[in-house]
């Protein structure tokens, strides 16, 4: 190619529009999200992790990288992640001591004890956490980007649908009266080639998530989930043209989730040598950093101070929160009704 | 003072609300131009357009979660479900997602859910439902169910105001059949989780809502004459919260308790009812509390059936002169 014979000492120009220090707010995410992971197993095998634990190991990038791509800051645009985006929650500003807590059902989390792992939001910050209902929150998401065009506000919704959360009515639904209505909405289809134990095949009859969604005339586009600067790229101009009046957009994501559904699965449904490949040649992060270092956008110092940067802010939000206390019994009880009329009436037993 | 309908209140409520919060917003299936199934929003696309009144494809769980969605964000929808029939498609949306919303993640979500329930006019097992019941045991949310045309205009604008979700319960047998005088220009607003005292009487009380308020009221009329029996009728207009302080009233008056409901006995409100007044007000019995309900059976078309399947003023008088009796 002929730019390959021009001679130059500077490197190729950052993809999207992307700053240098944005790539490297990139990175932070990535390791953050990894790292903070990675301190949640070792405290579920300590047993302070009080339910389930669900890691996203491999599928960083997409979660950041479409993250990234939102306008950030209070009452922008609004995402709602799965369980397994908790790096499109960290770049929308929820905090690792916040998901610490919640995953050991602290009294002092977001939720105080009342629903567990990333199930939990910031509407002003602009995420709304899910609920296990796999499909529920295209709806609800449609609602709020109805929203948004209704009131003439340039905001964009974003939200993730896994390949098996793709089967469920509620999906087809929401995105489409979403469509119908034209709502400013971006829908992120996860292929991570596993919904619990199921393989794709017997999830769906057709080879893409981005084939499915044609039909409800949706613009769709099909992204190698793991290169995030592809899936920020991607999102980058879904969001753009959504904001514009364009409608909903939804990117498939091609992915592989490395863990099993949650910690306890010990994934013997999957081939050792597919997680061995994946893990050697398909890492997000790595693919990532190898980019970095390749086209000299970020210096080997960049990245281990990031590293130890990130390391250090887990280590104290750990020891901040890991022995607060659980939330008192007690506490169960207000909170049904706004009316407090109404919360008169329930029925509680005798304290 | 002009009369009006029992749907044409349902209407105006709707309307003064949307006149007077511009956050009020409908959507359903046909509620645009077409006015509705059964027209109680007709007019409305041409008075506040199509942006507030949203015609939505057949897919009541988008049309609840979307609901719920714009409420997070500061809106007040008003939900249709074309028949309350429909209502099950949306089930997992309501229970799940909107009842428990406050509780698990301080989401406010004021949406009202409404459409219309219930028999008697030959609409088949699936125009004909009361899904009260499959509600009445979720946490979180509201249900309330006008029997009158004051109530129905007075709930939905309390519906519509109250920051909790709402299941406005609405009877199509009463749509056009009751009427009553409503003052032009007054703010009706019926408090949800008041019952009513239809009737006054010493002898036994009849705890009721919805359609079979006017049968349980038709009965009184006639025990009255036919028995000298004083019947005290008692609309619970709200059934989730329930208003357990008038029921247990009107129970320690008469010392005898009739419940009747338009829907299914098994698993139904009767039942609920029936064991707070045993643990409110057991000492203040004379009779065994009795139920006069549905036949449990899904509810059939062909006018035979339906009469006998549906409680009937008949089944109430004679289960009334029974409990007077007793």
């Amino acid at each position: 190619m002929a730019s390959r014979t021009v001679p130059t000492t500077q490197p190729p120009a950052i993809p999207a529009g992307l700053a240098r220090e944005q790539l490297l707010e990139i990175y932070r995410y990535l390791r953050l999200t990894r790292t903070l992971e990675e301190r949640l197993t070792a405290l579920y095998r300590q047993s302070k992790v009080i339910g389930g634990l669900f890691r996203s190991l491999g599928q960083e990038g997409e979660a950041v990288g479409a993250a990234y791509a939102l306008e950030r800051g209070r009452n922008r645009d609004v995402l709602s992640p799965l369980t397994r985006n908790l790096g499109a929650m960290l770049v929308m500003g929820a905090q690792p001591i916040e998901i610490l807590r919640q995953y050991m059902a602290k009294a002092g989390g977001p939720t105080q004890g009342r629903d567990m792992n990333i199930h939990f939001n910031d509407l002003e910050l602009g995420y709304l956490g899910q609920i296990s209902h796999l499909g529920d929150m295209i709806p609800v998401m449609a609602g709020i980007t109805l929203t948004f065009r209704m009131r003439g506000e340039p905001r964009v919704g974003l939200v993730y649908i896994g390949d098996g959360g793709m089967s469920a009515g509620a999906f087809h639904e929401g995105i489409n009266f979403a469509a119908v209505q034209r709502c400013p909405l971006v829908v992120i289809g996860e292929y991570n080639h596993w919904a619990y134990s199921t393989p794709p095949r017997k999830q769906f009859a057709v080879e893409h998530l981005a084939d499915r969604v044609k039909g409800y005339g949706v613009a769709a586009v099909t992204v190698d989930g793991n290169d995030v600067l592809a899936v920020y790229e991607a999102t980058q101009h879904a969001v753009a043209r959504a904001r514009a009046g364009q409608g909903v957009h939804f990117i498939e994501v091609k992915t592989y989730r490395r863990k099993g559904h949650a910690e306890h699965d010990d994934q013997h449904y999957v081939a050792a040598d597919e997680l061995d490949r994946w893990a050697k040649e398909n890492d997000p992060i790595d693919r990532f950093v190898k980019q970095l270092r390749q086209h000299d956008w970020a210096d080997e110092r960049d990245l281990t101070d990031i590293d130890a940067g990130v390391r250090a802010e887990i280590d104290q939000a750990t020891d901040a929160c890991v022995n607060e206390p659980l939330p008192p019994p007690e506490s169960a009880l207000p909170g049904v009704y706004a009316s407090p009329a109404a919360a008169a009436r329930l029925w509680f037993r005798s304290l | 003072m002009p009369e009006v309908t029992y749907l044409e209140a349902l209407r105006q409520g709707l309307w003064e609300e949307m006149e007077r919060d511009e956050r009020v917003f409908i959507l359903g299936e046909d509620v645009g131009l077409y006015g509705g199934a059964f027209k109680v929003t007709e007019g409305f696309t041409k008075r506040f357009g199509e942006q507030r009144v949203i015609d939505t494809p057949i897919s009541e769980a988008a049309i609840v979660g979307a609901a719920a969605g714009a409420a997070h964000m500061g809106m007040r929808p008003v939900a249709e479900m074309q028949f309350i029939d429909f209502i099950s498609c949306a089930y997992d949306m309501l229970t799940n997602y909107v009842a428990t919303a406050r509780y698990r993640a301080g989401l406010a979500t004021p949406i009202v859910v409404r459409g219309p329930c219930g028999g008697y006019v030959r609409g088949g097992p699936f125009h004909s439902q009361n899904p009260e019941a499959a509600f009445l045991h979720t946490p979180g949310l509201k249900i309330v169910y006008p029997a009158t045309a004051r109530d129905a205009k007075g709930l939905i604008k309390a519906s519509i105001r109250d920051d909790d979700p709402v299941l406005y319960l609405e009877h199509k047998w009463l749509y056009r059949r009751i009427k009553e005088q409503l003052p032009e220009g007054e703010d009706i607003v019926t408090p949800i989780g008041e019952a009513r005292l239809a009737r006054e009487g010493k002898d036994l009380s009849i705890v009721t809502y919805g359609a079979t308020l006017w049968k349980s009221l038709e009965a009184a009329e006639r025990l009255e004459q036919e028995n000298g029996v004083a019947a005290e009728v008692l609309d619970l207009r709200t059934l989730l919260p329930m208003d357990d302080a008038a029921i247990m009233r009107t129970v320690k008056k008469t010392n005898k308790v009739l419940i009747v409901h338009e829907d299914t006995r098994t698993g139904g409100v009767a039942g609920e009812i029936a064991a707070r007044i045993n643990e409110q007000a057991f000492e203040w019995l004379d009779a065994p509390i009795m139920r006069v309900t549905a036949h449990d059976v899904p509810l059939p078309y062909a006018p035979t059936l339906e009469d006998f399947v549906l409680p009937q003023t008949e089944d109430i008088v004679k289960a009334a002169r029974w409990l007077a009796a007793y």
